[in-house]
This record gives C-alpha cells, structure tokens and sequence, in this order.
C-alpha cells in the first residue's frame, strides 16, 4: 500500500476501500518498525495524525474534501507548526513549539492531508549529506552506509522507503533536489514566490522556497496544486495564477526543445552519471523532444556567488535565535553578553557557526562591496544566462548532482568538497527558476536524479515533462529493499 | 577663541498609523506590556514583514512638504546589531535608497529673519521595542509593543548654527508633521525624538571640528539646555588645548549635563544590505502626484494667506500658523467673530496667557474657538469692553457657561445710556470738588495726567460696566464746566 500514488489512494479513501484512519496507522506502524534505521523523523506527530485521519474520513464520508483528503504526508522540521515541535534540525530550536501554522502546512491542513510528522533534516537547512543535524544523521534507504543527501534528507528518505505516501522540502541550493536525486523520489524546487515562505524557518530569505518530495512527478503535482498560490503574509510571494498542474501532466512532449548546458557534463561528473543522463535524454528524444547543445558560462561562478549570498543573509536571519525570547538559553549567564554568546555557541553546530560567521564577514564595513555586491553582480549574470537559454530551448537538462549518494562521514572533513556537491543545483535558486529532479536510473548502485530546469513559473512544464517521462519508464517506482521488509 | 557651533539634527517621528510598519498590530501608548505585538514583533522565526502602505503614503506628504526628492524606488535594508528589545537581531530600516531625499526648510527664527536648513534625507524605519529595568529584581523585562512602530528619521545637514536656531527648526518639522496629519506631534509620549550632532570650530575655520552626537532628547526645552550645555562642555575642553573625543552621548536634564554612552571604538558594524523579505518599494509619478495635489495646507502657505485674507501683520501671521491646532483655533473663533485683528490680538495675548499659566495646549483649551468667538462678538458691539471681557473669559474658563450666560448673570452689560452716565459722572464731580478745583487750575498737559482719576471713579462707580468710549469726552466736557 504504501507504493501507491496519490491518485490511486485517493480513489480508494473515496471508494471506501480503505480508512484515512486505516491508512495512517499503515504508515505510522512503518515509521515504528523502520525508522530506527533510518532517523528520518525527528517527530511522529500520531496524535495529531489520528485526529486529522478520523476528521478527513468525516469529510469523505461526506463525499467532501480534495485529492489529499486523507493522505498521510510529511513535513521538513521547518515548517512551523502550531502546538507541534519544530526544530529546524537545531539544539537551538531544541524546545520550540510554535504558536502558529506555516501556510503551506496550513494549507495542507485546508487541503485534508494527514501530518505523520516532522522531518529530519541539516540544522537550519545548511548541508548537503543531512550530517549535519542535531538529531544525528539520516541514513539512505538504498544503503544505511550512504548519505540521503540534504538538507531535506529526511523528507526524500521517508518519501523513498515508504514512511509517508509524500512529503514537504525546502530548496535554497539544492536542498530538494539533491536528496531526491541521492534517494530515487522525484522532487521540485518551485520558482521563488511561487509557495509562501511564511511560517517556513529562514535560512536565506532570497533563495529559500518550498517545494514537493514525492515518489512521481504526479503526486508532486496533487501537492503543488495545494501549496503554490500568493500568501499576502509573504512579500516576496508571486500574485500569479496558479496552474492546473494536475491537468497538465499529459500533454505530448512532441516538439519540445531540451537544451544541454555543456558546463554540466565538464570535469568532476561521475561518468556512470553522465551516462544515465545521457540514456534519459535520448528517452526524450524517442518521445518527440529535440536537443541541443547550450551554455551557462557562469555556472562555475555559482559556487562563490551562493556561498556569500546565503551566509550573508543567514547571518542575519539566524540573529534572532538569541536565547531572549523562545529557544535555547545558557544556563546561568553572568550577563547580557555571556547570554548571547553562549547560548549561540551551545545552540548552533559547527557549520551553522560558520556560515554565520562568513556571512557576518562578508557583510562587514570595507569588505560588503568586494564580497556581498560582487555576489549580487555574478547573480544577475547568472540569471541571465538563463534567460538567454530559455529564449531558445523549453526546458533544459542535466545532472543533479556531480555523484551520487556518498558514504556517512566521507566528506565531513572536507567541506569544501562537499561544497562543489551543489554546483548542478545552486544556479538554479539564484536565477529564481523551477528545477526538478526525476529517477533517471542507477549507477554504483545508488539512484541517479535528471535534473529538469524551465522558465520562471513553468511548474505545471516542468510536471509534465516529467510525467511524461514517468509514463514510459520505471525509475521512479523502483523500492529500496528496505523498504520492503515491513 | 570665538568658536562657531555647527549642528545637525536627525528627528524621529513616530507615524501615526493605525497599525505597525510591518504587522497590523495596533501603534498605541500605554498598553499592557507585550499586548500589541504579532508574530513579526516578536521576532518569532519563519515571520515575515509586511509593509504599510499608509506609512509610505505619509513619509511622501513628508517629503513634498520639504521641497524634496520622492525616492521612486526604495529598499529597505537591515541594521543589525544584538539588543534584548531588538528581537529580530536587526533593525529593519533604508540605507542606500530612502524614500526621500534632498530638500530644505527655510526657518523663521525669533528676531525675524529666516534661514535655509538644508534636509539630506528622510527615511522609514521600524522602532525597537523597550527594556524595562526596574520591577525584575536583578533581571530586564522587554515589552515589545513599540517593537516596528513606524518612524520617519529625518536627517538634516550640519546647517544649524545656535541652539535657538535648532529649536526653531524642530518647531517647524514638529509643526509640519503635525499639520500634515501624519505624526500626533506628542513629544512627552516619544512621538517626536531627536539626535544631535554638535561640533565646534574657530569662526572663520572650514573644517569641521570633531562631533559628538546627543542621543534621544524629547522636549524643545531640553534640546535647547542640551546644545548649551553640550556647547561649554567642548569649549572648556578645547580651550584647555583638549581634544574632542567623538562619541555618544546622554543629555540628563535634572543635572542639566551630557554623559558618555559609548566612543566610536565601541560602535557597532551595523552590517546594513538589503532586506531580503521586502522588494524594493517602486512608485509611479501618478501616485506621487496624487499625494502632492491633496497636501493640506502647510504652515508656511498658511502665513502667507492669513496676511493677505485677514490683513494681519507677519509676525501675527506667523504665530497663529505656527501650529494646526492653533492656526484652527483662530480660524474657527474668527469664523464666529467676524474680527481677525480682533480675534489675533485675543488668541495671542488673553487666551495664550490662561494656556500657559496651567500648561495647556491650545487643542486642550477649556474654552472652544466657537464659545472664544461669542466672547469676541461682545466686545465688538460694545455690550462689554476689554476689561470686563477678560473676567468673561476667565468664568468661562472656569467653566460658568457661555460669554453671553455670564455676562446675564452677572450684569455685566456696559452702560451705554448717556443720561445715566452723566449722572453717574455729576455724582463724582459733587463729591471730589477739591480734585475738580485743581482740574480747572491745570493746564491741557496736567489735565490729561489728572483725567485718568475721574476716569478711575466713574469705572468703580459702574462696576466697569461704563463704555469708556462714552465716558471720556462726556467728563471731559462736564470738568470744563
């Protein structure tokens, strides 16, 4: 049951086949029964699922309700949620309870969907193997020795063994994609202001953006449907119609043009990767779509970019974890000072501390214009060589990730390293384009994502695109052994 | 040394929004501690600013009553820096793109002459919120309900060159921002709070000297004792060959000093860049054209119309317009009067008196425009004269009823009646024939010094209710014999 899309629940939550309450105890009991290996959750929210189970099957009953009546989803641990634990991932947070609802959840909750929990995931969003968590690591459904990628690790984990039919993620540089891409699950960064950020815990308030973590392009679509829209609580959220995605998904691909940016297939990609990327886009190929050869000459500068943009703004989002109000406080300060610096010091990891501490840096008198407006300057460039591209090509095509899903702690010391994991994903949020990632295939084993990019609000494209993809192969509905064992 | 002082002025005025720069909770004085505060006051993680337009549309009424630039495209920026009653970590402000820019104001100053201050700029920002230090026992408690109250910091350029000169210049923003409508003008409440940059140099030098800059004072007064003091305390030190440390400082008025708060070293890197959950605030010439066309009349406009509608004198024109509500006041009375010579000299001199012996403004006068002018119509047609008209006034102030219910009630109706005066008139003259002996001895010179008794008796003999202005050539004539 718990391979089943949303359509096919869906159909037998509204046939009666099965309970809401039914359902959700069939995921809760995997939770309980597989978790342990793989840390995905940091909260099981059973009560609270059980309640909105029974109220979802009062309202199907009724003959009420959407496609998501019912369906027991997840959501990244930075989502607030109201009256229900939120960490972030942080020792900060460790004790956070919001008093409010982020609108995407909410709007989940109007939608009738089931919360199993809240997901692990890199503390505050910063990392891309989930090692980075307050609640230790999370581990790859395909194989326990291998990262899930991040920061929405536990998201793409839990979606890919069956722990929640769907899931909620964040994207600032890749933090959808690459965990899909490293987990099998087909995954879409929306276009930023496409979701709210309301109520969604800032790490880098111009790249950040919400998005669907889902076991197909179809299912991501039943859950874009219900989070996209403009949120007057969000400034910088889009007041643009929203798409039928669901509708969308089957138009014929016959003339579509994918373009091939040359800079994602140079050095430092994993031929085993290329080639799977490779197969997928001649798959397009046999479905009508025609390809050609493209540029993103910035892309290398995207790196350098992102990793001052974001720690500049963190820097500063992450000012108010200060022990005054909510959060962890020091026990027994001396004073004012001592207060702030060790509560910030205990509450935050190691790499939290240092992208603070680089972003403060580049923020700094003498050094903003060098560092945070130099940035600023490459980001527009990059943005448009995007729109250049788009001007000529429908979609564009890639690799997610340079590798696939790497080993537990092989990249933790090397930061840098593990940095150079983002250089598909991190242009992308700061163009503010859509990009998903499909199961494109396997090589060394692990899972292999395509990355799909298109123009700004060409969600319901990209959806299709994949769907259409998904209707002639398999990729996506291949299950980790795992996974199977309950 | 003759030193010559150079002062600029940053003003922060609080915008009287009905709701916050970037939460709709409600702006209000005195509320219960924490009471008026939303998710994004408090700072809690995942809120998100939202802007208030009503804040922009006064920050421009602001800027086109100052002959300014209207920034058509503003960002806002964050200032960070770590405050217990800053919950955010940063305080949410513009930098680089203020919504207004250059402009000037020419201020009157008191021997009459004007001069040019020069405004660099005007921005919106989000006040903090407060540290409350006393009641916690060794603890600081923090109310947010100020926390992203809506300001406008108008900063001024270093034009100003006497305390009396910056007191006129913040009477004059204190006068137009209370005019437009956009700022209750409440300095006691915090409404109004200025920051004053204040350096010395030798007359004649162009340099600069260094500055100090007096945080947060709130009266007129105390701006003006703060430049004073702050005047003696750099040229004590200068003229002792001392250097001038620059940093900020605290003006305390029970010791009438200014105090270290912190030195440059000490000063933060406020780290500003643009706020990322804000776009930059874009507007079109329409929308700035529309606030300029329905602009209330401004203080200055106003002068000039009293001098040309009502033919007052400048200087007249000028105090009555110097704030709404007293440019109302006079309007309102004059509307029932139907005398603005009249109405002026009484605004200015009797009522101006009763307000400042309590300590009253004149929108808290006890005695309305209305009733004032029904007082003023009194004196017009003779029914009283000036002297009974000022016990008038003071019944009503005291809250007796109207001038025409006190002047019934008491009988204060001037007599008029010729007959009656002449008797009044011939009673004195019988029973002060020495005084009337010495008169007729006098000459024209000593008469008119000796006039003023007989005038004096037949007021007490009336109970004041004699028309001067018939007793004069009445007793005149009768004293010739």
């Amino acid at each position: 049951m718990f391979e089943q899309s949303i359509s096919t629940l869906a159909q037998k939550l509204r046939n009666k086949d099965i309970s809401s309450v039914e359902l959700t105890r069939h995921f809760l009991a995997r939770i309980a029964k597989l978790d342990p290996q793989l840390n995905s959750y940091i909260t099981v929210s059973e009560q609270r699922a059980l309640e909105q189970a029974a109220a979802a099957d009062t309202l199907l009953q009724n003959g009420k309700g959407s496609s998501l009546t019912g369906i027991p989803i997840a959501h990244k641990d930075l989502f607030c949620t109201q009256g229900t634990l939120t960490t972030c991932g942080s020792k900060m947070l460790n004790n956070f309870i919001p008093p409010y609802e982020s609108t995407v959840t909410s709007r989940f909750q109007q939608a009738g969907a089931v919360m199993l929990g809240k997901t692990n995931m890199d503390e505050f969003a910063m990392g891309s193997s989930n090692e980075n968590s307050f609640y230790g690591a999370v581990k790859n459904p395909w194989n326990l020795d291998m990262v899930p990628g991040g920061s929405s690790g536990g998201s793409a984990a839990a979606v890919a063994a069956g722990l929640a039919v769907a899931a909620t993620g964040t994207d600032t540089g890749g933090s959808i994609r690459q965990p899909a891409s490293f987990c099998g699950i087909t995954g879409l960064k929306p276009t930023y202001g496409r979701v709210s950020r309301f109520g969604m815990i800032a790490y880098a308030s111009s790249l950040d953006q919400g998005g669907p973590m889902a076991k197909s392009a179809e299912d991501c679509a039943h859950l874009m449907q219900a989070m996209a829209g403009f949120d007057d609580k969000d400034s910088t959220s889009a007041e643009q119609a929203v798409d039928d995605y669901v509708a969308n998904l089957n138009a014929p691909l016959t003339g579509l043009k994918i373009g091939l940016p040359k800079e994602y297939f140079g050095e430092g990609l994993d031929s085993a990767v290329a080639d799977v990327i490779m197969t997928a886009v001649k798959e397009f190929e046999k479905l009508g779509a025609t390809v050609k050869e493209i540029s993103l000459p910035n892309l290398q500068l995207s790196i350098p970019s992102y990793y001052v943009i974001a720690p500049s703004e963190a820097s500063s989002n992450l000012s108010r974890f200060d022990g005054v109000r909510f959060g962890h406080r020091c026990d027994d300060p001396k004073d004012l000072l001592d207060m702030y610096m060790r509560s910030r010091a205990e509450g935050f990891g190691t790499e939290v501390q240092k992208r603070i501490m680089v972003g403060t840096y580049a923020l700094s008198e003498g050094y903003y214009d060098a560092y945070y407006l130099k940035a600023q300057k490459i980001r527009r460039l990059i943005k448009e060589d995007f729109v250049k591209a788009l001007e000529e090509v429908d979609v564009i095509m890639g690799p997610v990730a340079p590798t696939t899903a790497f080993g537990l702690g092989s990249k933790t010391s090397d930061p840098v390293a593990m940095y150079l994991e983002d250089i598909y994903t991190l242009s992308v949020n700061l163009a503010g384009i859509p990009a998903m990632s499909v199961p494109a295939g396997f090589a060394n084993g692990m899972p292999v994502g395509l990355q799909v990019m298109g123009n700004y609000f060409a969600e319901a494209k990209l959806l299709n695109v994949a769907h259409q993809y998904q209707q002639h192969t398999d990729w996506h509905l291949q299950t980790p052994t795992m996974a199977k064992g309950a | 040394m003759n030193w010559e002082v150079v002062i600029g002025l940053e003003i922060h005025t609080q915008l009287s929004t009905k709701s916050k720069l970037f939460s709709g909770a409600a702006v209000g004085f005195g509320a219960e501690p924490n009471t008026q505060t939303t998710l994004v006051d408090l700072g809690m993680p995942g809120a998100l600013p939202v802007f208030n337009k009503e804040a922009l549309r006064m920050a421009v009424m602001f800027g086109h009553a100052i002959n300014a630039e209207i920034g058509m495209t503003s960002v806002f920026a964050r200032k960070n820096y770590f405050y217990p009653d800053l919950p955010k970590g940063y305080q949410t402000s513009q930098m680089d793109h203020p919504i207004v820019g250059k402009g000037y104001l020419d201020v009157m100053l008191e021997d009459g002459t004007t001069s040019r201050v020069g405004i660099t700029r005007a921005h919106l920002e989000e006040d903090a919120g407060k540290s409350l230090h006393e009641d916690f026992q060794g603890m600081t408690g923090i109310d947010l309900n100020r926390s992203s109250t809506p300001l406008l910091e108008i900063v001024s350029e270093p034009d100003i060159r006497s305390a009396k000169e910056a007191v006129a210049y913040v009477k004059m923003i204190h006068s137009i921002v209370t005019y437009l409508g956009i700022c209750d003008g409440n300095m006691a409440e915090g409404s109004m709070r200025c920051d004053i940059n204040l350096s010395l140099r030798p007359k004649g030098q162009k340099e600069y000297g260094t500055r100090t800059e007096i945080k947060n004072v709130n009266s007129f007064r105390f701006i003006e004792k703060a430049i004073y003091t702050e005047i003696e305390r750099q040229a004590d030190i200068l003229e002792d060959g001392g250097r001038i440390v620059q940093e900020t400082r605290l003006y305390d008025p029970e010791k009438n000093e200014t105090r270290s708060m912190r030195s440059k070293e000490d000063a933060n890197d406020y780290r500003y860049f643009p706020c990322p959950d804000l776009l930059p605030v874009v507007l079109t010439q329409e929308y700035v054209d529309d606030i300029k066309a329905t602009l209330p009349e401004l203080p200055s406009q106003k002068a000039v119309r009293f001098q040309s509608e009502h033919a007052l004198s400048e200087y007249d024109a000028n105090v009555l317009s110097s704030s709404r509500a007293m440019a109302d006041f006079f309007e309102n009375a004059n509307n029932v009067a139907k005398d603005a010579k009249l109405t002026a000299n009484w605004v200015m001199g009797e009522l101006s008196k009763l307000l400042n012996q309590e300590q009253l403004d004149i929108e808290n006068s006890p005695v309305s425009a209305e009733a004032f002018g029904e007082l003023l119509v009194r004196i017009k047609d003779n029914t009283i004269n000036g002297k009974t008209a000022k016990d008038v006034l003071q019944a009503m102030w005291n809250g007796e009823g109207s001038a025409d219910a006190i002047i019934d009630a008491k009988g204060l109706k001037q007599v008029t009646d010729t007959g009656a005066i002449e008797a009044m008139i011939q009673t004195i003259l019988d029973a002060n024939t020495a005084q009337v002996e010495q008169y007729r001895a006098a000459d024209e010179d000593k008469q008119k010094k000796m006039i003023g008794f007989f005038v004096g008796q037949v007021m007490k003999a009336s109970q004041g209710k004699a028309n001067p202005g018939i007793v004069n050539p009445i007793l005149i004539k009768m004293l010739k014999g």
